[in-house]
C-alpha cells in the first residue's frame, strides 16, 4: 500500500514538474536557511571552543581600546597613548602574587630568512620569557628567550620547527645564524631553541603564532622599533580566581591609566566567548526567523497545491472510492504526496544549505561541518511539514461524497 | 436473493420548500445470475436508483440487503468496503485512472482490498486477456481508444469477483457497432461467468438482449 502510494505521489509530482518545484521553493529556502544556520554556527562554535584550549581559560587580555567605539578609527593611537614600561612593572608588582605570568610581546619587522639558497617568508615577535608559559609554547630543542637575554637586547632567536627544517634541514639549529632581510637591511638572530609549530591563528592572537615565526627579545624588538610601551599584554591567571582578577585590573587600571581617547579593557576567555556566543545568538535567530517564514509559506504552498491537486482529481478520487477506497486510503494518497513534496525540498535544500555553508566557510575561515543528526532531522523536519500541511486537504479529499465527485466535471 | 431493495425513499432538499423526491417508494429483487436492463426517460431517477443499488447512496427510507448484508445501515467505510467486495461499476465515461496503466487499473480494486501484489498482477492479466485487452496491459488511458477504455473498465469491475456488476450506460459514449461489442462482453460475462448485471440503457435493441427489463418512470418503476 505504502509502495504503491510512494509510486502514485511521484507520478503524479513528475506530471506537474514546473508547478512542484515553484512549490517546493519556499521549503528549500527554509530548509537551506537551517542547514546553513547550523553548519555555520557549528562550525563558529568549534572553532571558538579551540581557541579557549589554544588562548587558556586563565587568561585575562588586556589591550587599548577607544572608549567611544566610533574613535576606534578616528585617532592613532601615538606612543605616549600605550601602556609604558613604568605601568607595567607597577602592575607586575601589584598583582605578583595573584598571577603565573605576564606575556609582552612587540612585534618586530618580519621579512625573509635567507640560508644559503633558501628562504622563507617569517614574522617576527619580540617577547619576554614569561610569553612562553602564558601561551604554551612548547619548545623542542634549546630554551626560550630568557630575563637575560632581555636584559642585554640580544640578538637571539626562537625559531619553529617548519622555519629550522626550511633553513637548517636536519643538522642542529642551535648556535647557528637565523638571517632575516627586511626593509631596513638585514638582522642577524642567533637560534638558541626550537618550538614546536602549530598551527592555531587567534582571534584573541597577543601576536604572531604562525610557524614560520621568529621570537626575539621583546627590549630588543621594543629598540628596533623604537617603541615606548605596549598596546595590549596577556596575564595568566590563578585556577579558579580568574574573574576577580579581572575586576582588581579593571580598577587597577581605572586609577593608574588615563587618557581622554583610550581605556586598557581586560578580556578573559569566559567573556571573549559569551560575547561572540552572543553575537552568533543573534545571527542565527535572524536567520532562523527568515527560515521559519519561509517553512511557513512554504508549507501553505504545499497546502495549496494539495487542495488544487484534490480538486483536479476530484473524478479520479470519486472512482477509486466507487472502486472501494476507504478514507484511510485516500486520505493516506494525498499525505504521502504532500510528504513526498516537501521531502523532495528539503533534500534540495540540505544541499544548497551545504553548498552554502561551505562558501561561508571559505569566507569566515572556519571548517563548517554538518552531522548526520542535523541532516536526519531537517529531512524528518520537511517530510512533518508535509505531512502537517498536506492532512487538511487529504482530509478533505477522504471525505468527498463519491457520486458527487463523480459527477464533477 | 441476491438484492432486495424494499421501499426506497430518495428525497433531495428534505425539509426546505423545494423538496425534492427522486425515487418513490421503490422495490426490486434481483436473483443471481440475472442480467437486468433499467430503462426509461432522462430524468426519471435510473442513475439514483442505481448508486443505490451500487451502495454508494443511502436511501432516505427503505431497507437494501446485498447478499444479506442491511446497506441502510452501513456507515462511509462499511459502504467502501462493500463496493470494494461485492460490486463492480463501468461507467458512461469509463473513469479509469489517469496516468495508470490498464493492469494498474485492474488490479486497483484488489490493492484496496488488500490482496498481494503478485497475485493481484497475475488476475489483472487475466481478465485483461478475458476482455480482449491482454495486448495493451501496459498502456495508460489517454492511449487506448473508448471501447477498449470500457474494456478495460468492465476488466476492472471484475476484479474482485462481485456479486454483481453495474453498468450506467455503458455504450452512451461509444458508436453502435462498439457499443454492440461491449454489450457481446456483458452478455458473454454473464454467460459464461454467470455473472449478475444491472445495466441502464437507453436502447431498446441492446434491452430487449437483457434476460429482465425494468422500467422506471418518474421515480416509479412501472413494470417488473
Ligand atoms: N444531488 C442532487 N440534488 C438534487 N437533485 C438531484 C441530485 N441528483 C439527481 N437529482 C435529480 O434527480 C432526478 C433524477 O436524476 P437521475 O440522474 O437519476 O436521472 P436518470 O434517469 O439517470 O437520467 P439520464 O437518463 O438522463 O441519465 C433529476 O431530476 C436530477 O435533477
Ligand atoms: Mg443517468
Amino acid at each position: 500500500m505504502l509502495l504503491e502510494n510512494l509510486g502514485l505521489a511521484i507520478e503524479s509530482l513528475r506530471a506537474n514538474k514546473m508547478r512542484s518545484i515553484l512549490t517546493m521553493l519556499g521549503i528549500i529556502i527554509g530548509i537551506a536557511s537551517v542547514t546553513a544556520i547550523i553548519s555555520i554556527g557549528n562550525a563558529l562554535s568549534s572553532q571558538v571552543t579551540s581557541e579557549m584550549g589554544s588562548f587558556g581559560a586563565t587568561n585575562i587580555y588586556v589591550m587599548l581600546q577607544a572608549k567611544n567605539p566610533e574613535n576606534e578609527t578616528v585617532y592613532q593611537m601615538q606612543d605616549n597613548d600605550l601602556l609604558s614600561e613604568e605601568l607595567i612593572t607597577n602592575f607586575q608588582q601589584t598583582f605578583s602574587d595573584r598571577v603565573k605570568g605576564i606575556a609582552l610581546s612587540q612585534q618586530g619587522e618580519g621579512g625573509t630568512a635567507k640560508e644559503g639558497r633558501k628562504s622563507s617568508t617569517v614574522s617576527v615577535l619580540g617577547v619576554n620569557s614569561q610569553f612562553g608559559i602564558v601561551n604554551n609554547i612548547k619548545l623542542v630543542k634549546g630554551r626560550f628567550i630568557n630575563e637575560k637575554d632581555n636584559a642585554g637586547r640580544k640578538n637571539v632567536g626562537v625559531v619553529s620547527e617548519k622555519l629550522s627544517s626550511k633553513l637548517f634541514g636536519r643538522s642542529d639549529p642551535l648556535g647557528r645564524e637565523a638571517k632575516v632581510y627586511t626593509k631596513q637591511g638585514v638582522a642577524t638572530y642567533t637560534v638558541v631553541g626550537v618550538y614546536k609549530s602549530e598551527e592555531s591563528p587567534s582571534m584573541l592572537s597577543t601576536g604572531s603564532t604562525e610557524s614560520t615565526a621568529i621570537y626575539i627579545p621583546v627590549s630588543t624588538a621594543n629598540l628596533a622599533a623604537g617603541a615606548q610601551g605596549y598596546s595590549n599584554f596577556t596575564v595568566m591567571g590563578l585556577d579558579g580566581k580568574v574573574q576577580q582578577l579581572k575586576e582588581s585590573m579593571d580598577s587597577f587600571f581605572a586609577s593608574s591609566y588615563k587618557n581622554d581617547i583610550w581605556e586598557a579593557n581586560s578580556m578573559t576567555m569566559e567573556s571573549q566567548l559569551k560575547s561572540m556566543m552572543n553575537m552568533l545568538g543573534s545571527v542565527s535567530m535572524a536567520i532562523g526567523a527568515i527560515a521559519g517564514i519561509s517553512l511557513l509559506v512554504g508549507g501553505v504552498g504545499v497546502m495549496n497545491i494539495m487542495m488544487v491537486s484534490v480538486t483536479e482529481r476530484t473524478r479520479e478520487i470519486g472512482a477509486r472510492k466507487a472502486l472501494g477506497a476507504k478514507k484511510f486510503h485516500i486520505r493516506s494518497q494525498f499525505v504521502i504526496e504532500a510528504m513526498l513534496l516537501s521531502l523532495a525540498g528539503g533534500l534540495i535544500g540540505i544541499v544548497l544549505g551545504v553548498i552554502i555553508s561551505s562558501v561561508a566557510s571559505v569566507l569566515l575561515g572556519a571548517k563548517a561541518s554538518l552531522d548526520l543528526p542535523v541532516i536526519a532531522a531537517c529531512v524528518i523536519f520537511s517530510m512533518a511539514i508535509g505531512v502537517f500541511f498536506g492532512y487538511y486537504p487529504a482530509s478533505k479529499a477522504s471525505s468527498l461524497d463519491p457520486i458527487e465527485a463523480l459527477r464533477y466535471e | 436473493m441476491l438484492l432486495e431493495l424494499k421501499n426506497i425513499v430518495k428525497k433531495y432538499y428534505i425539509g426546505t420548500e423545494n423538496e425534492l423526491e427522486i425515487l418513490k417508494n421503490v422495490s426490486l429483487s434481483v436473483r443471481k445470475g440475472e442480467f437486468v436492463a433499467i430503462v426509461g426517460p432522462s430524468g426519471s431517477g435510473k442513475s439514483t436508483f442505481m448508486n443505490m443499488i451500487g451502495a454508494l447512496d443511502k436511501p432516505t427510507s427503505g431497507e437494501y440487503f446485498l447478499n444479506g448484508n442491511p446497506v441502510h445501515k452501513m456507515d462511509d467505510d462499511e459502504l467502501s468496503e462493500i463496493r470494494n467486495r461485492e460490486i463492480g461499476f463501468v461507467f458512461q465515461n469509463f473513469n479509469l485512472i489517469p496516468r495508470s496503466s490498464a493492469l494498474k487499473n485492474v488490479a486497483l480494486p484488489m490493492l484496496y482490498a488488500g490482496i498481494s501484489k503478485s497475485k493481484r498482477m497475475a488476475r489483472a492479466k487475466d481478465l485483461l486477456g478475458l476482455v480482449g485487452m491482454g495486448e495493451r496491459a501496459g498502456h495508460q488511458p489517454n492511449e487506448l481508444s473508448g471501447g477498449q477504455k470500457q474494456r478495460v473498465a468492465i476488466a476492472r469491475a471484475l476484479a474482485n469477483d462481485p456479486a454483481i456488476l453495474l453498468a450506467d450506460e455503458p455504450t452512451g459514449a461509444l458508436d453502435s457497432k462498439t457499443g454492440d461489442m461491449i454489450m457481446e462482453l456483458f452478455l458473454k460475462i454473464n454467460r459464461e461467468e454467470g455473472k449478475t448485471i444491472v445495466l441502464i440503457t437507453h436502447s431498446e435493441k441492446l434491452a430487449s438482449q437483457s434476460g429482465r427489463v425494468v422500467a422506471v418512470s418518474d421515480g416509479k418503476i412501472t413494470n417488473q
